[in-house]
């Protein structure tokens, strides 16, 4: 009988999260084009309903309304899937977020994450390598010159990215002693790892940011040089997959970045999900500021930022932050 | 020693050049917007802004254009079309006066070649149709009761006007002057 009861819970949790989710991301692209305007000194889209709030929806009914394109020679079935995969990869991620405190009822306490893996750090990583496949697969698929450019620029930014990202990682793991993320979230209860490993945060910023192909690092996309990268022969539902997957995985990011840093659901007074929301928030809106302030980086001097800067760095960090560790007898 | 403190200046400058520029847009995102929000509020054209072309009338109300074919070949999308006729006193008029505008492309060499300052563009250009064949507008269409940009102008009123009678007996002419009488 009980695992039936578990089994519907997880299932009710499932729904919300990618429910909240998916909304969130549609939202985004409203917030992200009102915020853009402002800062252009105008006024974004204010058309649709009152303050353009239902901008998304028709957004996304324009999408599936419109044709469903293939280009005659590209690789039909990889190409049909490529979008699939930017935007589930996200969606898997967030399986091992803590987004609240336990919640109690009736003496039952439910932990407020859809699995605690012992590992979820490395699950984490593991998934977000998986998403330069719908990039590098949807570019190599398209048959284009400037899709494949996209991809191929893609996959080696994501994977010079990705290991300035896992080193990034390993003073918090050092520091919480653990890969759950709920653990990593119990570990912050005095202090938040920022104010503990700012370097670390800093790379984990950057990195991030690359991860998620926005400016200064969306040289998959360069809509200016390569019309649109790696979407470019998209068209319709399939370009709008790509679209969310990318606004999804800003949050997802952003709620890494509070698990790992910021101290997850933790915070005074408030209920423990707003912090959560809030601090979740933070880093898309951050990444929203960024792409209206710095042009995008040259190709060459990306990957000096990443192998040549990123890399020591984070590798120095992990050393110091081993060495202070072992000084202080934590 | 000394080039591991010019690197680390090197990183600082860097870090308030990024700190500057994100400041900026900063103080962008608080400014008031100065988007014009263009179908609630229509911005007042100049009136030599190029838009819908019309045919406009002298000060007594006759038609300026003496269908003299030079806006029909000035025409660099050749969407005007016409076709002269002669009225019994000898004055030209267009019988018929076409101009598609789907293919107009508004540059106005109509306008600068007309000799009776007949044919002009307007400021309206919010003339937006579904149907292309609703952009071919006639003569009627084109015709108003005004004088467009230019109130006064009437220099060729009786331009191409065959004379008839004597000297001094046309329209507006001044009787001869009798040269014998002329004396200072």
């Amino acid at each position: 009988m009980w695992w039936i009861l578990g089994l519907v819970l997880l299932i009710m949790k499932l729904i919300i999260v990618i429910s909240v989710l998916f909304g969130f991301a549609a939202y985004m692209v409203l917030v992200e084009r009102k915020l853009l305007g402002r800062f252009q000194i105008r006024y974004g889209p204010n058309r649709v309903g009152p303050f353009g709030l239902l901008q998304p929806l028709a957004d996304g009914i324009k999408l599936i309304i419109k044709e469903d394109f293939v280009p005659r020679t590209a690789d039909r079935l990889v190409f049909l899937t490529a979008p699939a995969v930017v935007a589930a990869v996200p969606l898997v991620i967030t399986a091992v977020i803590p987004f609240s405190d336990d919640l109690t009822i009736g003496g039952t306490r439910i932990p407020m994450v859809i699995t605690d893996l012992n590992i979820g750090m490395l699950f984490v990583l593991a998934l977000a390598s998986l998403a330069v496949y719908g990039i590098a697969l949807g570019g190599w698929a398209s048959n284009s010159k400037y899709s494949l450019l996209g991809a191929i620029r893609g996959s080696a930014q994501l994977i010079s990215y990705e290991l300035s990202m896992g080193l990034s990682l390993v003073p918090v793991v050092m520091l919480a002693g653990s890969f759950s993320l709920v653990d990593i979230v119990n570990a912050q209860e005095r202090l938040p790892f920022i104010l503990v490993q700012p370097v670390s945060f800093v790379i984990f910023l950057i990195s991030a940011m690359a991860e998620s192909n926005r400016i200064p690092f969306d040289l998959p996309e360069s809509e200016n040089e390569l019309i649109g990268g790696f979407h470019t022969e998209y068209s319709g539902m399939r370009f709008g997959l790509f679209f969310v997957g990318e606004y999804v995985s800003m949050i997802v990011l952003g709620a890494l970045t509070a698990v790992f840093f910021l101290g997850g659901w933790r915070g005074p007074i408030l209920p423990s999900l707003f912090w959560f929301l809030l601090k979740t928030m933070l880093i898309p809106l951050f990444f929203i500021w960024t792409r209206a302030t710095l042009p995008r980086l040259r190709y060459d001097q990306l990957m000096h930022l990443g192998w040549k800067f990123l890399l020591p760095v984070a590798l120095v960090n992990i050393v110091v932050t081993g060495g202070v560790m072992l000084f202080m007898g934590w | 020693m000394a080039k591991e403190k010019s690197v680390l200046r090197d990183l600082l400058d860097d870090v308030m050049g990024l700190a500057d520029s994100y400041a900026v847009t900063l103080k962008h995102l608080f400014r008031k917007p100065i988007t014009e929000q263009y179908p609630d509020f229509k911005r007042l054209l100049p009136a030599r802004s190029r838009g819908r072309i019309i045919l406009t009338r002298d000060p007594e109300g006759e038609e300026r254009c003496v269908a003299c074919y030079l806006c029909s070949a000035v025409c660099p999308t050749d969407c005007i079309s016409i076709e002269g006729a002669e009225r019994k006193d000898g004055r030209r008029y267009p019988l018929w006066f076409r101009i598609n505008f789907a293919r107009c492309i508004y540059c106005g060499m109509c306008e600068e070649a007309c000799p009776t300052l007949a044919i002009q563009l307007t400021p309206d250009f919010e003339f937006s149709k579904y149907g292309v064949l609703d952009f071919l507008y006639e003569k009627e269409d084109l015709l108003v009761d005004h004088q467009g940009k230019n109130a006064d102008y009437d220099y060729y009123r009786h331009a191409g006007v065959s004379v008839e009678g004597d000297k001094g007996e046309h329209i507006n002419e001044k009787p001869p002057v009798d040269v014998k009488s002329n004396l200072p």
